[in-house]
């Protein structure tokens, strides 16, 4: 009898182990032919990070016009610890910017995001994951980034987007970004980096539906030291769910070429 | 008994894993082993006859419509082409110096900033002259009486804003069409190309556009809700991905074209370092007949570098501000003589 037993714990074993990845298990995570979890699909943060990575209660709007539609939206943050630990030059930099956000922000402008921007500004993205290529998508701008899967070695230059190079750590996708240039703000608030930043970024589906997301902040310019944001990414469930157009240039034109523009004759 | 239970189980595993991975794409495309295994391995990466992923370049000197030199030539023999290649390099490089001064400021960027490839398109073994093989005299079709009027209508291109400008100068879509369809233009000609289950994306260099081909669809989307890009759906016939696209803005004017342009385009993995690439306009509101074209995009080396077109647009402000500097200097002698 004993073989028999053995066969068929062996049996079970291998079948709790094929079990969840039918997919009728709860809490199965999607994977690709080669088994690495499968991150393809639409997906957006849902939080005020975009307006403030801190803390921050709602406030005022910039726009008078606006009213509530232009006000701030509060949120308790996103920075691990609640701080952001600038340099004291760089803090007072900060405040400056908060000031002049109606004008400084690059987002005002319909410029690149950058990373980690880029992931939780107010609009999806889209991931696109086969065992060949990996790339992201996103809805602001058109803004894109292929991840490199082989390291091409030092960006020869740099970019809004910067350079992702990608790798698996275990079931989490570690991408690692440099080559970022120093136009970028990392949100509404006027936080900011140099072009010595460096960020780690950590996706790990935790369930089928949502990627616990972390980005690691190095810029020693900037910051005294290293510091992580995190937030959960929330899959669009929605059966027609697609990216649709933001090419926000045509809506800043007036804004900032205006000032070019023939006078009405008179 | 012991290895036919094993073999059991491992043989249920080896379904659910089929299952699995067949269950969550069922639009994906499926490669075939056999292929990949015999194909010629001359760019790396084995792919199957579905594989469209990679980054390729449509670059090609050969033009849109055939030049009236060659007028009822549509392909040139290898002679032939190697001379007009040549010729066409020296007509075109920007490095030369003009006869004269105006003619040398219009040559004001360098060589390197164009990408008109060296050679004329390949297909099947021709040598093409023209990128448009339908009709066979390689051109255009003549606008239909609605579209004349239509375009006679429409504001000429003025200096007065930045709405007055054309879309390419003001980073809105690329020169001529690079979307759809995908025409090599002066530059930027590179395009990366990742499939996924449900959706296939086309980043397409210039503009730093991308692409969504929805693949988990049938239907465009209601024909109130347009696009610059369009609304782009896409199946398989056979080992061909075609790409319908309609849905486009009323700005998008493409060859004299409008909000009614439909376009199909047909891509097929022909080689290890070629897809073939055919694409056919229809829109009877502006052409009086179906027109095609026909080129090949080739594997390309990349890596492709951000095209930060908006962000770097000092062009648009110098335009503007040029033409009111130009209107101050006319000003300024009518006033003198009051």
């Amino acid at each position: 009898m004993m073989p028999r037993l053995v066969t068929i714990g062996v049996m079970v074993i291998l079948l709790s182990a094929v079990l969840p990845a039918t997919g009728q298990a709860p809490g199965a995570i999607p994977r690709t032919p080669a088994g690495k979890p499968n991150l393809s699909g639409i997906w957006q943060a849902m939080n005020t990070a975009n307006w403030d990575l801190q803390g921050h209660a709602a406030r005022q709007g910039l726009a008078l016009e606006l009213g509530a539609i232009g006000a701030e939206p509060g949120g308790i943050g996103v920075v691990e610890g609640g701080e952001i630990p600038y340099l004291p030059a760089a803090a007072a930099m900060r405040k400056q910017n908060f000031e002049h956000r109606l004008t400084e922000d690059p987002e005002v402008k319909c410029y690149l995001p950058g990373v980690p921007r880029a992931t939780y500004m107010p609009y999806p993205f889209q991931i696109f994951q086969n065992d060949k290529s990996l790339a992201m998508a996103y809805e602001y701008d058109s803004a894109f980034r292929n991840i490199y899967l082989k390291d091409p070695g030092p960006p020869p230059i740099d970019s809004w987007m910067g350079q992702s190079v990608g790798r698996w750590q275990g079931d989490t996708l570690v991408v690692d970004v440099t080559g970022l240039n120093d136009q970028t703000w990392f949100d509404r608030a006027g936080d900011f980096h140099s072009d010595a930043l460096h960020v780690v970024e950590r996706y790990t589906l935790s369930s089928p539906n949502v990627i616990d997301y972390e980005a690691t902040i190095e810029d020693p310019k900037t910051f005294s030291r290293p510091w992580k944001i995190r937030m959960p990414l929330y899959r669009h469930v929605e059966k027609n769910a697609q990216l649709v157009e933001f090419k926000c240039v045509e809506f800043v034109e007036d804004l900032l070429y205006g000032k070019y523009s023939k006078k009405p004759s008179q | 008994m012991r290895p036919v239970f094993l073999r059991v189980a491992l043989g249920i595993l080896a379904i659910t894993i089929a299952t699995q991975v067949a269950g969550q794409a069922p639009a994906s495309p499926r490669k075939s082993a056999a292929i990949a295994k015999t194909a010629p391995a001359s760019r790396g990466a084995p792919f199957g006859p579905r594989d469209l992923d990679g980054i390729w370049t449509n670059v090609t000197l050969t033009p849109l419509q055939r030049p009236p030199e060659l007028t009822g030539k549509a392909t040139l023999t290898e002679a032939e082409a190697a001379d007009y290649e040549r010729k066409t390099r020296v007509s075109v490089d920007s490095d030369r110096r003009a006869a004269n001064a105006q003619a040398d400021l219009s040559l004001a960027y360098n060589d390197v900033f164009f990408d008109r490839g060296t050679r004329l398109a390949r297909v099947q073994g021709t040598i093409r002259t023209s990128l448009i093989v339908d009709p066979p005299d390689g051109k255009i079709p003549p606008l239909t009486a609605e579209a004349q009027k239509r375009n006679a209508a429409r504001p000429r291109n003025s200096f007065d804003s930045v709405k007055d400008r054309p879309l390419g100068e003001r980073c809105l879509l690329g020169f001529n069409s690079t979307d759809a369809p995908m025409l090599p233009v002066f530059y930027n000609n590179n395009f990366q190309i990742v499939q996924s289950p449900t959706t296939i994306m086309i980043l397409v260099e210039m503009i730093h556009d991308v692409r969504f081909i929805h693949m988990d669809r049938s239907q465009h989307l209601p024909t109130t809700f347009r696009q610059w890009l369009g609304d782009s759906i896409g199946h398989w016939e056979g080992n061909t991905l075609v790409i319908d696209t309609t849905n486009f803005t009323d700005q998008t004017r493409f060859a004299g074209s409008g909000e009614n342009l439909h376009v199909i385009e047909r891509l097929t993995r022909v080689a290890p370092d070629t897809i073939l690439y055919r694409f056919t306009i229809d829109d009877p509101t502006t052409f009086t007949r179906q027109w095609s074209a026909e080129y090949p995009f080739l594997a390309a080396r990349g890596p492709i570098y951000e095209y930060a077109c908006h962000e770097g647009n000092y062009a648009i402000a110098g335009v503007l501000a040029g033409a009111r500097a130009k209107e101050k200097a006319e000003e300024m002698p009518k006033q003198e003589g009051k």
